[in-house]
């Protein structure tokens, strides 16, 4: 009885969504099934984890832009020692390195992973099919000027772009910066502002 | 890939499918577990795919591809049981019917 019952549930696909069809996904639903079976792990654990990651949004990195800004102790922590800083606020960042770049005057910065698709997850959540482009991750690293306009980012010449590649073992977040006509704002009102592009420097200048 | 030249950057946002979720949350309990060791073992599943099969898979497909990759190298599974599941969820999805 239980055996058919954790088949049910292992079988469940959201209804609103397609049964995967193709030979590669099914690879992945038949290897996810074998596993299960295998005892390697449950559907509870599953259920677990995808409520966790999905969990995960822009607004955990615009929590920590906005400290940044209200906080400048915190500012250098922050882009001092990243991994450090953001796992105190309590986000689960795998063990990896992690970086904040900090957007100036003369200096934008946009976060790119040629290799596969590294994105800070904890902090941004799943990530954009754009970011995973081939499109993006072949051009941006050569003509990052000509992908921010497309993205609707206005650079005078006077402005430095700095592009980061991702890798597995270290990972960036752009910090932008604060408009100006934001003084005296609220915490709420400043977090509301914070996109995710502007987190990965597909936005420079946030609307106020 | 970085630097190859390529047409207009996409911006359309798409949803991710649960079975995706699935997935994605597969690789994660892999790593937890210990199946697999760090992304660097699965970023070596990626680099076996041929390149046609990089191009024409989605994302998640690829992941997919990959642990199977890793998985299969170290017997955690056979081949032979992953062509039995896949046939067997086949069969299933024909008398069930798509939704």
């Amino acid at each position: 009885m239980s055996d058919h019952h954790e088949h049910d549930h292992a079988r469940t696909f959201q209804p609103d969504h397609p049964e995967p069809t193709s030979d590669a996904a099914l690879v992945g639903v038949a290897l996810r099934e074998l596993l299960m079976e295998g005892g390697h792990y449950t559907v509870e654990e599953e259920q677990a984890m995808i409520a966790r990651m999905q969990g995960a949004s822009p607004e955990n990195g615009a929590t920590l832009v906005v400290r940044a800004w209200t906080d400048v102790d915190f500012k250098e922590r922050l882009l001092a020692n990243g991994a450090e800083t953001i796992k105190e606020m309590g986000f689960d960042l795998l063990p990896t390195e992690f970086t904040v770049l900090e957007n100036t005057q003369t200096i934008h910065n946009v976060i790119v992973c040629t290799l596969c698709s590294c994105y800070p997850r904890a902090l941004l959540g799943m990530s954009p099919a754009w970011y995973k482009s081939k499109n993006y991750r072949s051009r941006v690293v050569r003509e990052p000027r000509a992908v921010l306009e497309e993205f609707g980012v206005d650079l005078s010449d006077d402005v430095e772009v700095r592009v980061h590649d991702s890798t597995a073992e270290l990972r960036y977040m752009v910090l932008p910066q604060r408009p100006s006509g934001s003084d005296g704002w609220s915490d709420e009102k400043l977090m509301a502002i914070v996109t995710r592009n502007s987190l990965i420097g597909t936005q420079r200048d946030l609307n106020v | 890939m970085g630097g190859f030249e390529a047409g207009p950057v996409n911006q359309n946002e798409k949803d991710t499918a649960y079975w995706e979720w699935q997935i994605d949350a597969m690789i994660r309990l892999a790593l937890d577990k210990g199946l697999i060791t760090d992304f660097a073992e699965l970023r070596d599943g990626i680099e076996q795919l041929e390149p046609q099969d990089y191009e024409r898979f989605t994302y998640f497909e690829r992941w997919a591809k990959s642990l199977a990759y890793c998985l299969l190298s170290k017997g955690i599974v056979t081949q032979a049981l992953l062509d039995a599941k896949i046939s067997e969820i086949r069969e299933r999805q024909a008398r069930d019917g798509l939704r």
